[in-house]
């Protein structure tokens, strides 16, 4: 354990920062949370704008990308060899020469997302790369199966090796205002977590509002969250720069107020190399550098990957890539 | 540093925009440059550089104009405009058109030269002031389209003076020249001395798009050729630029009959509630006052946050303040350029180490370590009674200080001499509607700040200048009406020694706050008719009549909030009440001007008061369409206070024309009664008194126009002039007005037809447009 934590150092979730405890839920403050929509989009409109990564910088940065993927798959027709395949990306996310030529051998992508039935598949598929298997659970992606049996998938995706839960929220807590039922139910799925740590999606493109968005993920993170994540990928709208931008700066003030450090997950939508740079360059202003570290930052996506793999290519060769020349998942 | 590196530190790095084709243009062109002048460029003398402030380094050399040349730009110009005019509104928006594409075509090259130039992020030039300048060229060939439709008694100005400043060099350029040659005049513009690259390639541009020579004209040099331009045979100055320059055109263009706008300084206040979304205007304040190194006229400079928040807003500013990004223009991932010219980092840095209040925090970031470059900074912790509070710095500095209500954050707002722009945030609709007319300013943004459009206009009020430029409102400013107004005499009263008429002694006092009070100098002086005879005395008012006056009219603010509706009820009763005196007003007049034109002078007089009714309660606003998801609502606000001095020749209609629309958009107005004939005005007091006009809304003085002119035009609370008097004070009252830059509307020794209704005109003259922005959105 001692090796592989080592090995795992420059990956390894929440190796230096405690975990957050959460806190009582305070309605105040959530009560008092504001989201301006029009002002949110502004700023998140004009940020590819004012922020630009180019040359060197733009391969490195493009490489740090690949190491925050969550690299995903959560169809229904996922097989134990679709699960296979996709481990061995995350283990050799670019190609061996590609890697030596920019001298990141040994990089691989932050961890694997699946569903509960093929976390054994993962976790054998990735022994020994120190890359976490994380599950998604509590009946992904609604979140609508019995409360017990929620838990319950928590408790047994944890028995099964996955290091990292992403549970789902219940959104009508949020379109309700009921932020009792959503703390206490955050709560109790962090709890089952015990020592795996719990990502907790928000499904944002259900909750309705800018504000919504905002007061859930302050909840959540009083709950005990260790990562706040958008989307389950499944709803008609996932991870957007202004949803972003709502749920770090609540990142931002639940660290000022309590000194914890809670992670963010943008998932779903996320497709080219270019938007990548945004969401780290929005990270990098708005929370910081040190989120964007695997311990505080993912991002959740499948096709992500192979435009990088493009983009880093060219900015070794000065060519434009092609698809079929990178390793498919 | 290895790409290993960087993967561990995740610095930026440099992204460096080229300037290999701007810099190609300028050794094209010689690196020399003459000026524009009737369709060509002059021969190019060598009498100052333009430098680039990032790092000194010279661009080109720049002519100086001699009187000659501003002579022969206007020559041509004046040359040209018959014909420009005469080509109609769809013929002149081809061209704008033309422009505007063109524009767009070469949007990098200007915007790269802009940025070389100026010194303000390319990030700037490229997203912001680059297209905003196409889209007004753009906006503009539609309004030429619609012109002669729409605008059916509108003319051109004729020959346009423009002098424009340094902070947006192209977009003010194109805020000038569009709406001006759209509506048939030519120009002649002067760029300002650092900044004039953009403005010479725009004269290239006006050449391919094939622009009839002599429309637009450009000559370079320092505020000498300024003056020029402004003491030139042109028949509009148009500026932009600082509070004090604005205040020698003024003084220069007085009585000149020149039309003038002005948009100058401000110190806008940005003022968050502690409902608001704090994390979006602390990134608002980004945009207000780091935007363009704070070099903004309207930029959000003066912080007022309430006190609840206070604490938190700031800590939250502060660390936002030390993720900006200072440094090489050119460079695509800067937020913060350089200043434009190292004498005016001097000037910021001079007011900045001049202040003791407060407590500083200037962003901790790394400053490049050549050029002009002055930090972000903020001083917290100021009161109004701070310079720094009320002076405009023109740089990256931002003063705050606290409010604890609603109410005190207006009178905070508005206790400055300027009145350009306010910013608030909050998320309560209620509060934001409800402040936002109460603020002293031409434009108001709602969660948001320094949005611009073509379509929404722009300007201020108070000493932050008068006059529009986008929207409907700012084609006031290249037009007039066009209606021409007859030479007028000075109107003689009648002398004479004959017996009263009326066996009773009556001594007319003045109408000062809703009540007849004696005159403070206690001279009176008679009235006769034609034949002699002594028809009454009336009151000679003085200064400290003046000051009685306009203090009446200051208190009577209320008038201002009330409902169209209310003030048409109340015209309505006027014009019922004076009807009912008909015969003794007609009488009146006869007698006093020993005409027989009484009936009918009544008459029209009770007309203008039910058409000022009528239109209480229509003259509306707009809605622009800008485009954002919101409104941008074009609100027309009472002037304030205006001073009338009424026609002499028309005694009763001459006032009524003028205080009916005034009053019935809630103005409050000083009239100074026509001087020859006072007692149809004096008479008047009784009808005013019997129709529930609020004490203060009407004041009337008697006495001698020439003495009443200038205590009105130089009373620095009264913030509008008009007159109309047959006495030659309309110089003196356009001089006298540059003290507050109240606005001014003069005859120049001209007379419009009385009997002619031009209460829309009036209604015009009585309002200031104020656009207020609303972004909105779930």
């Amino acid at each position: 354990m001692e090796r592989q934590i080592a090995e795992r150092s420059a990956q390894l979730p929440q190796l230096t920062e405690p975990r957050n405890p959460g806190m009582a839920l305070d309605l105040d403050w959530v009560a008092s949370v504001q989201a301006n929509t029009s002002a949110i989009e502004r700023r998140c409109a004009t940020l590819p704008g004012r922020r630009s990564v180019k040359k060197d910088h733009q391969a490195a940065w493009l490489l740090k990308a690949i190491s925050l993927i969550d690299l995903t798959t959560l169809a229904g027709d996922d097989t134990e060899g679709r699960v296979r395949r996709l481990c061995a990306k995350a283990r050799q996310p670019v190609s061996p020469g590609l890697l030596r030529t920019l001298d990141m051998e040994g990089l691989t992508t932050g961890a694997v997302c699946v569903y509960h039935d093929m976390i054994p598949a993962a976790v054998q598929a990735l022994a020994d790369s120190g890359i976490p298997v994380a599950a998604v659970s509590t009946g992904f992606p609604a979140g609508l199966s019995p409360f017990h049996l929620r838990v319950a998938e928590i408790e047994e995706s944890v028995r099964a090796g996955a290091e990292e839960i992403d549970i789902v929220i219940s959104r009508r807590h949020v379109l309700t205002g009921n932020w009792q039922a959503l703390y206490d139910e955050m709560k109790t799925f962090r709890e089952a977590c015990g020592e795996a740590h719990v990502k907790a999606i928000l499904a944002t493109g259900e909750l309705g509002s800018l504000r919504n968005v905002a007061r859930a993920s302050l909840v959540c993170m009083m709950a005990g969250a260790d990562f706040i994540k958008t989307s389950t990928g499944k709803e008609s709208v996932n991870a957007t720069l202004p949803v972003s931008l709502v749920m770090i700066r609540a990142i931002r003030d639940y660290f000022d107020r309590t000194g914890y450090r809670v992670g963010y997950k943008p998932a779903g939508g996320i497709s080219k190399a270019k938007d990548a740079l945004v969401y780290l360059s929005l990270i990098k202003d708005e929370l910081g550098h040190r989120w964007l570290q695997p311990d505080l930052f993912r991002f959740g996506a499948s096709s992500l990957l192979g435009d990088i793999e493009r983009q880093l290519e060219h900015h070794v060769t000065g060519a434009y890539s092609a698809g079929h020349r990178h390793a498919m998942a | 540093m290895t790409i290993k590196e960087i993967f561990t530190t995740m610095e930026y790095g440099p992204a460096p925009e080229s300037a290999a084709e701007a810099l190609a243009w300028l050794v094209d062109q010689g690196s020399r440059f003459g000026h524009f002048i009737n369709g060509e460029f002059t021969a190019p003398g060598a009498d100052f550089d333009s430098k680039n402030p990032a790092n000194g380094e010279v661009l080109a050399s720049l002519t100086q104009a001699s009187q000659a040349d501003v002579d022969a730009a206007v020559q041509a110009a004046r040359k040209s405009q018959g014909k420009w005019a005469a080509l109609g509104g769809p013929g002149r928006a081809t061209y704008l058109y033309a422009i505007a594409r063109l524009l767009q075509k070469h949007a990098r090259l200007f915007a790269v030269l802009e940025t070389l130039d100026n010194g303000k992020p390319i990030r700037e030039s490229r997203d912001i002031d680059i297209p905003l300048a196409q889209r007004h060229f753009y906006y503009h060939a539609g309004m030429a389209q619609l012109m002669e439709a729409e605008l059916p008694e509108a003319e051109p100005l004729g020959v346009c003076g423009q002098i424009i400043p340094w902070n947006f060099p192209l977009l003010m350029l194109a805020w000038k020249i569009a709406p001006a040659i759209a509506m048939g005049n030519t120009v002649v513009l002067k760029p300002a001395e650092y900044t004039s690259l953009t403005a010479l390639l725009f004269a290239d541009i006006c050449r391919q798009a094939g622009l009839p020579k002599g429309v637009v004209n450009i000559v370079t040099g320092d505020g000498a050729v300024g003056e020029m331009i402004t003491a030139a045979d042109v028949d509009k100055i148009a500026f932009t630029g600082s509070t004090s320059v604005g205040r020698r055109i003024r003084e220069a263009t007085a009585g000149s009959g020149k039309a003038l706008t002005l948009e100058l300084g401000g110190k806008s206040p940005y003022i968050v509630f502690d409902d608001a979304d704090i994390d979006s205007a602390i990134e608002g304040l980004v945009d207000a006052i780091w935007f363009n190194q704070g070099q903004v006229c309207c930029a959000g400079s003066r912080l007022l946050v309430q006190e609840g928040v206070s604490d938190r807003f700031h800590a939250k500013l502060k660390a936002r303040m030390d993720k900006l990004r200072v440094g090489n223009p050119l460079d695509k991932c800067i937020d913060v350029g350089a200043v434009v010219d190292p004498v005016q980092l001097n000037t910021i840095r001079e007011m900045v180490a001049a202040n003791r209040a407060g407590t500083m925090h200037q962003a901790q970031v790394e400053m490049p370590t050549e050029g002009c470059f002055f930090p972000p900074t903020l001083i917290e912790g100021l009161t109004p009674a701070d310079p720094l509070m009320q002076e405009e710095i023109f740089g990256p500095v931002l003063v705050s200080c606290t409010f604890r209500t609603p109410a005190e954050a207006v009178e905070l707002a508005n206790n400055t001499r300027y009145g350009l722009a306010a910013t608030l945030w909050t998320e309560n609709v209620n509060l934001a509607l409800d402040m936002a007319p109460k603020l002293a300013a031409g434009v108001v943004w709602v969660n948001g700040t320094n949005m611009f459009d073509a379509a929404a206009g722009f300007g201020g009020v108070r000493e932050s200048g008068f006059g529009r430029e986008g929207g409907w409102e700012g084609l006031a400013a290249y037009t007039r009406p066009k209606t021409k107004a007859k030479p007028l005499a000075k109107v003689e009263a009648f002398g004479g020694d004959g017996a009263p008429v009326d066996g009773l002694d009556r001594t007319a006092k003045l109408y000062i706050g809703g009540k007849q009070a004696r005159p403070d100098g206690g001279y009176s002086r008679g009235i006769h008719g034609k034949s002699g005879a002594l028809l009454g005395h009336v009151g000679l008012a003085n200064r400290k009549d003046v000051r009685n006056a306009v203090e009446a009219a200051a208190g009577a603010k209320s008038w201002s909030k009330t409902t169209g509706h209310l003030r048409a009820q109340i015209l309505y009763y006027i014009s019922e009440n004076l009807s009912a005196r008909a015969d003794e007003f007609s009488a009146r007049i006869d007698a006093m001007t020993g005409r027989k034109s009484g009936k009918a002078e009544v008459e029209a007089a009770i007309q203008r008061l039910f058409s000022a009714a009528a239109w209480a309660d229509k003259y509306d606003g707009q809605v622009h369409g800008v485009p954002i998801r919101g409104v941008a609502l074009a609100m027309k606000e009472p002037v304030g206070v205006i001073g009338v001095l009424c026609a002499d020749e028309s005694p009763l209609l001459g006032l009524v024309s003028a205080m009916a629309p005034a009053i019935a958009m809630g103005n409050r107005v000083v009239l100074a009664a026509s001087e020859p004939f006072p007692l149809a005005a004096t008479d008047f007091y009784q009808v005013l008194e019997t129709s529930d006009v609020p004490a203060g809304v009407v004041n009337i003085l008697t006495g001698n126009h020439a003495e009443l002119a200038k205590p009105l035009a130089s009373h620095l609370n009264v913030d509008a002039v008009w007159s109309f008097s047959s006495s030659d004070v309309s110089a003196e009252i356009e001089a006298t007005s540059a003290g507050n830059l109240k606005r001014t509307w003069v005859n120049n020794g001209t007379a419009p037809d009385w009997t002619q209704d031009q209460t829309k005109r009036f209604l015009q003259e009585a309002t200031e447009v104020k656009n207020i922005w609303v972004p909105y959105g779930e």
